[in-house]
């Protein structure tokens, strides 16, 4: 671990909360907007420093600790690795550009919004560098109410109904979390995040806590049976509520998963990879072919984000280090990619105040700027070589046929789907036959500068994925050499159970550093 | 006898003021006329209060055993002591200006909620059953007088009513267990009885005592099934009354349980007993709540769970446990009076506030909305405010001491309980005011931040307060 002697980290977490408290005696709509973004730009340049990232070292960096509840054991205690490395540097880049996307999608409570945006910055970075579980959870819930209220507040129509669904989903969640987290904290003595890392449990032990915690995750991933609140949600939520909820939110359950689950509980996390596997395949094919038969532009979006964190969670639970380098790839870029497909969506709805595919015809002609960005993200989303998904989903598929090719066949066949409803809604936006010629005006600057860095993001870990791959191997190579050894040492108390007759988890077959 | 006043500092302070509330009701209500009489000045009733929380902090490291051995001065007892004091202080100021209360009948009203008050500092030190008893019914009986004050209002009778009736039956129980306890045990001093073998096997009659005897503080903790009266008090007495009734005479209630508590170890009838009551306690109130529209009622449901969630530190009966027991009760006075501030601030004329009454506070009034927002999700033991810290300690404490399921109980009871409190923030926060013209300004708004600050504070940074309610975990479980 190495300590940094300006504290990078706490200033990235209470720059907006802090910003929060001046927000209240700014005047004007306009002056709050422009706060926000010196705010979101000056988040950007204290994050500068996480550029001093050393690459080779497999430890967490920028650590911080001070006693918080010293009696109970509490630390303050933040730190970074290569996971959250790539985490944190997307939300704190997505915050100005939700302001800028919500210049005039929001109207009304301006100031209110942006207290939530900020607020929500705060609560998700803190959640990617928190190192001790209490402070995690802290975090994990605090984002919770300004969610609901962005959703609440500023959403469509069925506002209440998605906000309260996304709110009770995701507490029912983290209340096993919680029990979760004091059973560690009394059976393993720390809530200190790397210190219960390296104890061993005993195996029926992990597989509880591997469940509660599981769960937790799960329904923020989210996966297959507990997906249902996020339809709902990202079509009701204002544009940037949808970009947040996409990009940041159901990164959490993934990077839970990488965080908790598989160093805390690893037997545990083998004994029930192939339940894990079983639903995120089921989560791809299904969010594959429901966004098939969408209307609704959101909705086609929502359903393929099911989709593609079914990826993630595969790759996680294969055990190789393809398929880790992969889920964490495909976290990134479908933060990056649906992200800026969310703001597509919001872009058009301001034109047309509909997101239906029917009303939103024909584009090309009109608007050939946006419709060139759309076509970009589209081929992005549904993994097209040279954008950036491809890295992602092609490092999982490795992975996935390294170990079980006919896994990896069902998950070809989800990004066969994938290419049919992206390509379906490019091709009906640019050259449908709409109903009555379009006045609407092509993109503005303010939508320029906000959709440029996406696609630049979009080509350049297309094309030159190194750098990307190169911040996050050492860490995940670690933590599969960890997880694989603490996991053969509870090997002989695992019970021979339905999930132990196939076995998945068969020693790695690809040599390291090969194959990209 | 020789006793050290300076042990008695909060106590005393509170006698006095009493006394001159008492000696302030004599005076004749004055005809007419602009001015207040004498008994409507009772302003000063806060800062007595706030008297007797320093008095409180100073003598926080008194200790003794006076009074042959009745009554005890501890951390626990002083730990108790100050929470009164403090939920006392906030209670009075929030009662100030009652709009249902005849000015003439102010210190009449301040007399019975010091008295009550009294009753309960009492109740925190005593360590004798007929002690413990005693200081009851001091606290009970001015809270029986208290309640039925709102104006001309037939429900507040009906709650007084059924308050007193409630009451008298549970304490009959208690006087009955305390029969029992006394033929089976041989004894009225706890010091004495923890000495005795609590097992079913060697001493039924002691179980069946304790169990009884404990029924009399159920009753006042709200526990289920001793919960009944709760929503309907809450509903038919005045907003102020309620504030103060539903949350200082739990923390009597919590005192008794813990010292009681201290006595049983894990495994014991006595400890599966205080655990099922909690987990039907909390999964029934929440349950209960998620239903009501009228804000006191769901608070008085809400107590009902909240009294289950207080077992789970009974249950794990460790020094870190009772300390979360204790910790969790001042929490929960803080956060309900928090809640009951606003709800007496936004209430026209005192009547009851329904959830529609909420709509549109926002922009109507930012502060309190806030501050009702901080209290819900308090209630809810959402981080970063006290109740988490509160549901932390008490969950922490009870894993692995033979009750796990509990834990599991208590937390699912959360993803429970945010639908109703969730709804005081939606209405708040989303729901926009149909007429917003003809709300009178409230005011208040500057305290009810402060409110909402101290959850916040207690919430991020525990250990300063939480520190004194180890000392007495640790005291009462060496």
């Amino acid at each position: 671990m190495s300590y940094s002697a300006w504290p990078v980290l706490t200033a990235l977490i209470f720059l907006p909360a802090a910003a929060c408290l001046v927000l209240p005696v700014i005047k004007g709509d306009r002056a709050v907007r422009v706060f926000s973004l010196a705010v979101g730009i000056v988040e950007l340049l204290l994050a500068l420093p996480l550029l001093g990232f050393d690459l080779s070292q497999h430890g967490y960096q920028f650590v911080e600790k001070a006693p918080w509840v010293p009696d109970w054991g509490l630390f303050y205690h933040l730190g970074m690795d290569g996971i959250s490395l790539l985490m944190v540097l997307l939300t704190v880049l997505l915050l100005p550009l939700c302001v800028l996307c919500s210049w005039t999608y929001i109207s009304k409570r301006v100031r209110e919004f942006h207290l939530s945006l900020l607020l929500m910055t705060s609560a998700c970075v803190g959640v990617f560098v928190a190192l001790d579980f209490v402070l995690f959870y802290i975090f994990w819930e605090a984002m919770l109410v300004p969610m609901f209220l962005l959703i609440a507040v500023w959403g469509g129509p069925e506002r209440r109904y998605a906000s309260l669904k996304f709110f009770l989903y995701t507490l029912a969640g983290s209340t096993l979390l919680l029990v979760a987290m004091v059973a560690f904290y009394v059976v393993g003595g720390t809530f200190s995040i790397p210190e219960l890392a390296t104890k061993s449990f005993s195996f029926p032990f992990q597989c509880w806590t591997f469940l509660a915690m599981a769960f937790a995750f799960a329904i923020k991933v989210p996966m297959f049976p507990f997906h249902t609140w996020l339809p709902a949600a990202h079509v009701e939520a204002p544009t940037a509520g949808s970009v947040l909820l996409a990009s940041v939110l159901l990164k959490m359950g993934a990077y839970g998963f990488l965080r908790f689950c598989l160093p805390l509980t690893p037997s545990a996390s083998h004994y029930f990879a192939p339940l894990m596997i079983a639903i995120s395949i089921a989560s791809i094919l299904y969010g594959g072919f429901v966004a098939l038969g969408q209307r609704d532009m959101k909705k086609l979006i929502a359903y393929s984000s099911v989709a593609h964190m079914g990826f993630v969670t595969l790759g996680i639970f294969l055990f190789n280090l393809r398929g880790f380098e992969g889920a964490l790839m495909v976290m990134l870029n479908h933060g990056i990619t649906t992200g800026a497909l969310f703001m597509l969506v919001g872009a058009i709805y301001e034109r047309s105040h509909s997101r239906e595919i029917s009303e939103n015809l024909g584009l090309g002609k009109t608007l050939p700027a946006y419709m060139g960005f759309f076509g970009l993200f589209a081929l992005s989303s549904l993994g097209f070589p040279g954008t950036n998904s491809f890295v992602g989903e092609a490092l999982v598929l490795i992975g996935v046929f390294a170990v079980k090719p006919w896994v990896g066949a069902a998950a070809i066949l989800g990004v066969m789907t994938s290419a049919a409803y992206m390509l379906r809604l490019g091709q009906k936006l640019a050259w449908g036959e709409p109903a009555k010629p379009k006045s609407w005006k092509d993109l503005n600057i303010r939508e320029w500068v906000y959709f440029t860095p996406l696609a630049a993001l979009v080509l350049y870990i297309g094309l030159a994925p190194g750098l990307t791959l190169r911040a996050m191997d050492p860490t995940l190579g670690h933590l599969l050499k960890d997880v694989n050894s603490r996991a053969a040492m509870t090997a002989a108390e695992r019970p021979e159970g339905v999930f132990a007759r196939i076995d998945f988890n068969a020693p790695e077959r690809i040599p390291d550093g090969g194959g990209r | 006898m020789n006793v050290d006043l300076s042990l008695f500092l909060p106590e005393v302070f509170l006698l006095a003021t009493v006394l001159a509330l008492f000696l302030q009701s004599l005076a004749r209500p004055r005809e007419g006329g602009g001015t207040l009489s004498i008994n409507a000045r009772t302003g000063w009733v806060p800062l007595a209060g706030l008297g007797a929380a320093a008095a409180a902090l100073l003598s926080l490291d008194a200790t003794g055993l006076v009074l042959r051995g009745a009554y005890r001065i501890d951390a626990l007892s002083q730990f108790f002591k100050l929470a009164v004091a403090a939920g006392f202080t906030i209670a009075t100021f929030n009662a100030a200006k009652q709009p249902t209360l005849e000015t003439a009948k102010r210190a009449d009203y301040f007399l019975l909620l010091a008295m009550s008050a009294l009753g309960l500092m009492l109740l925190s030190s005593a360590v004798e059953l007929i002690t413990i008893y005693l200081a009851l019914e001091i606290s009970s009986y001015s809270l029986y007088a208290l309640i039925p004050l709102r104006g001309k209002d037939p429900a507040a009778a009906e709650a007084g009513i059924k308050y007193i009736l409630f009451g008298a039956v549970a304490t009959a129980l208690s006087l009955f267990g305390l029969a029992y306890l006394l033929a089976g045990q041989h004894s009225s001093f706890l010091a004495v009885l923890a000495t005795k073998p609590w097992t079913w096997q060697e001493a039924p009659l002691g179980i069946v005592g304790l169990t009884l005897f404990m029924g009399g503080f159920f009753y006042k903790l709200a526990l289920f099934p001793f919960h009944f009266w709760a929503p309907d008090v809450y509903d038919g007495t005045s907003n102020e009354t309620a504030a103060y009734a539903a949350t200082l005479p739990k923390l009597g209630a919590v005192v008794v349980l813990i010292r009681l508590a201290a006595m049983l170890k894990p495994g014991f009838q006595m400890t599966t007993v205080l655990a099922v009551l909690g987990a039907a306690s909390m999964t029934f109130g929440n349950l209960a709540a998620l239903t009501q529209q009228d804000v006191k009622r769901m608070l008085g449901y809400s107590s009902v769970a909240h009294a289950g969630y207080v077992m789970v530190g009974l249950v794990a009966a460790s020094a870190a446990g009772l300390a979360a027991a204790g910790f969790y009760s001042l929490i929960y006075v803080l956060m309900n009076l928090t809640c009951f501030w606003v709800i007496c601030r936004i209430s026209r004329e005192g009547r009851n506030v329904r959830l529609e009454d909420l709509n549109g506070l926002h922009s109507r009034e930012p502060a309190l909305a806030f501050a009702l927002a901080v209290a819900a999700l308090a209630l809810v033991g959402l981080p970063p405010t006290a109740g988490f810290m509160g549901k932390l300690f008490l969950l922490t404490s009870a894993w692995d001491r033979g009750c796990n399921w509990l834990v599991v109980v208590a937390a699912l009871n959360t993803a429970i309980s945010i639908y109703y409190y969730l709804n005081l923030i939606r209405h708040a926060y989303t729901v926009d005011a149909e007429s917003a013209a003809g709300l009178p300004r409230t005011g208040g708004a500057i305290w009810g931040g402060v409110l909402a600050a101290i959850l916040l504070i207690l919430g991020t940074v525990p250990a300063f307060v939480f520190q004194w309610a180890e000392a007495a975990g640790k005291q009462l479980v060496p």
